[in-house]
């Protein structure tokens, strides 16, 4: 379970185990799913109604595809939680959050305070992503 | 050319701040190395041989005086008294301290400047066409598009770890001056039969250790769909690039594993999922940046005529000042290959010179090339003999531009910690070998590219003639390979046989260049002979 401050969301957080993407597809009516990186999201995409928790493995920070795995979530719209596990840094929290992760299940502490200066620091933004931010051609076309 | 504002302002103040705070973090051992490491390379900051190297952006290589004469103070102030400009039309400082970095940034976001994304696995800085709005063959300014770009792909959150680095690079023009098709993805702007702005797209090209040719992957992508065509690119790659071997991470290894045409179709359908994201820039913001690349205020009605009466004077104008598309002006290229200099180094005063000069006679506009000189994009020629003799005074006169000394070499041993041999001194015994301009002008346009290791930054596999530096026992060797172009006859050069020591590969280039006088028809550059008579006689030339 994420602490409170690494969790966006208002609702209440699912008590359901989250099983893997196989476990998954042979008995759908579990509503919470564990995606590893390389595993193919859109297979989730026919059972988005009854999921109420998605978990995103990163196993290196620096493997990307979560946040592709993310975006393609939202852009479906998936509107459960979705929870970024495993080596999620403070420094990639922003990406994620505008990636449409609205948890986080990091390996190591967060520090609350350097992980809200990260989150507030940008004001303005240039693309359009799964967050409610205004990309700036908006702001400046009206 | 473009000019922040507040929006593009706060979003570098912003990464100034970000930034700041990472360092301190790092010092003060609240992230480890490792987890350092990419967040530096994302703004630049490769840790090499002796220091930190700095790499400042050059957004499609244009910048203004008053920008240049910044990087000038960060040489006086952080480094050694001079920058070096790089193969992607940035400029780099090689004797940085970590502490210092965020004040650099600082003061380059007081001039609209920044270092974002100019290495790790991002989407690197983009380059153009360094003859852009001057160019007579361009359609249309390539660089709206450009800083669309520019600006599209920074901090794109979905691509925040890629696989690897992923390089673009945007043209106008049927003559390439940005090799487009050996980068990531090329972009060549066109109109359809039906008149309407759109772009050749290909992807896969690049240098490295498996050179590729880009493939056409789509002949015509509507000019208002670029950004989102890019992002279903970059998202089947993102998702299904390797991640298990650093060597084959890059799109290109994709492309070619895939295939041409199953790649394509992996891309085109990603494309229509993402067409509902609405990404795409809308095309009146596309005219709000437009407007910043009108053309200058030309004047007409000057002279065409130039007083040729110099001859030393005269030379420069036919090597290194090329056609403009207004009439009585000029493009003028400032070599940064002097004999016996570094190429693409230049000192801070040299900056300053250049700074002033671009003020003074190019509407306050410079741009730096992916070969490693500078440009002043709109000269009047009536004032040619007033600006060479300014830059002669500078040293920054030298008459070679596309000649056999117009050499690009990357840092090579003597800076990076990734090469295998040196570059600089190689490239300095071949310019001093060939110091005599007149034997240089006979052998014509020779595009020598050296590179001090298999990652090819000095571009060897694009060289008319390249040279590479292996390590080959603990010594440092150097292979040969003829027949490479960056151009829009883009080719990858072949490995002549057994590789040379220092002194050896300067005798081998001079073999094949003595070839090639002996067997050339009227008129044919080297990379003509070559590839009219192929690769046995040079081969046979250079071994014996």
């Amino acid at each position: 379970m994420a602490d409170d401050f690494l969790r966006f969301r208002d609702d209440e957080p699912t008590e359901e185990p989250a099983v893997t993407l196989d476990a998954f597809l042979d008995q759908t009516n579990s509503s919470a799913v564990r995606l590893e990186a390389g595993e193919d999201v859109r297979l989730l995409l026919p059972h988005l109604h009854h999921i109420s928790l998605i978990e995103v493995d990163f196993p290196r920070f620096r493997d990307g595809r979560g946040y592709s795995s993310a975006q393609i979530l939202r852009e479906a719209g998936y509107k459960g939680e979705l929870r970024a596990t495993g080596d999620v840094l403070v420094d990639q929290m922003d990406h994620m959050r505008r990636c449409g992760f609205d948890s986080f299940a990091p390996n190591a502490p967060i520090d609350p305070e350097v992980l809200r200066a990260t989150l507030d620091r940008y004001a303005f933004r240039y693309q359009t992503a799964a967050d409610a931010a205004v990309p700036v051609w908006k702001l400046r076309h009206g | 050319m473009y000019k922040y504002d507040q929006y593009d302002q706060a979003i570098v103040d912003a990464r100034v701040d970000e930034f700041r705070d990472q360092v301190r973090r790092r010092l003060a051992g609240q992230i480890t190395e490792d987890q350092f490491k990419p967040l530096r390379l994302k703004n630049g900051l490769y840790l090499q041989l002796h220091a930190y190297m700095l790499r400042v952006a050059i957004p499609y290589g244009t910048l203004n005086g008053k920008q240049m004469r910044m990087l000038g103070h960060i040489a006086r102030k952080y480094d050694r008294g001079y920058g070096h400009f790089t193969t992607r039309q940035n400029i780099q400082y090689n004797w940085i301290k970590l502490q210092d970095a965020p004040d650099i940034l600082a003061d380059l976001a007081t001039v609209e400047m920044h270092a974002i994304q100019t290495s790790g696995e991002s989407i690197r800085n983009l380059s153009s066409d360094q003859y852009a709005g001057a160019a007579a063959d361009e359609i249309a300014d390539p660089r709206p598009w450009a800083e669309l770009l520019r600006q599209a792909t920074t901090f794109h959150p979905e691509f925040s770890y890629l696989p690897r680095k992923f390089k673009i690079a945007v043209t106008a023009a049927d003559e390439d001056r940005a090799a487009i098709r050996l980068h990531d993805i090329g972009l060549k702007l066109v109109r359809n039969a039906a008149g309407e702005l759109g772009f050749e797209v290909y992807i896969g090209g690049g240098m490295g250790r498996t050179p590729f040719v880009a493939p056409l992957i789509r002949p015509f992508l509507p000019a208002a769909n670029l950004f989102s065509y890019l992002e279903a690119a970059l998202r089947v790659w993102n998702r299904n690039g390797r991640r298990d071997n650093i060597h084959k991470q890059r799109i290109k290894i994709l492309v070619h594993d895939l295939g041409q045409e199953e790649f394509t179709r992996q891309v085109e359908a990603e494309w229509q999922h993402i067409l509902g994201n609405a990404s795409d820039v809308p095309l009146v913001e596309v005219e709000r940046i437009a407007t910043h690349f009108a053309p200058p205020p030309f004047e007409t009605g000057l002279s065409d005529a130039i007083d040729r009466s110099d001859p030393d004077f005269a030379l420069w104008v036919d090597q290194n000042v090329k056609p403009h598309k207004a009439p009585g002006y000029a493009i003028v290229n400032i070599s940064l290959k002097p004999v016996g200099g570094i190429p693409g180094d230049v000192s801070a005063e040299q900056i300053d010179v250049i700074a002033d000069l671009a003020e003074r006679y190019s509407f306050d506009e410079l741009r730096a090339t992916h070969a490693q000189n500078i440009v002043l994009p709109h000269v009047r020629k009536r004032d040619l003999y007033e600006l060479w003799t300014a830059l002669a005074d500078a040293g920054l006169a030298t008459p070679n531009l596309d000649l056999i000394s117009d050499i690009i070499a990357c840092p090579g041993l003597d800076y990076c910690s990734l090469a295998n041999a040196r570059s600089i001194p190689v490239a300095q015994k071949i310019a001093d070998r060939f110091a005599d301009l007149g034997r240089q002008r006979e052998l014509g346009e020779l595009k020598l590219k050296i590179s001090g290791c298999i990652n090819a930054c000095g571009h060897h596999h694009a060289g008319h003639i390249g040279i590479l530096g292996v390590d080959r026992k603990g010594t440092e060797n150097y292979q040969l390979l003829l027949g490479g172009s960056g151009a829009e006859d883009a080719s990858l050069g072949k490995i002549t046989g057994p590789g040379f020591n220092e002194d050896g590969i300067v005798d081998a280039v001079e073999r094949v260049t003595d070839k090639y006088l002996a067997v050339r028809q009227e008129g044919e550059r080297f990379l003509d002979t070559y590839r009219r008579v192929g690769f046995e006689p040079f081969k046979e030339a250079i071994y014996g």
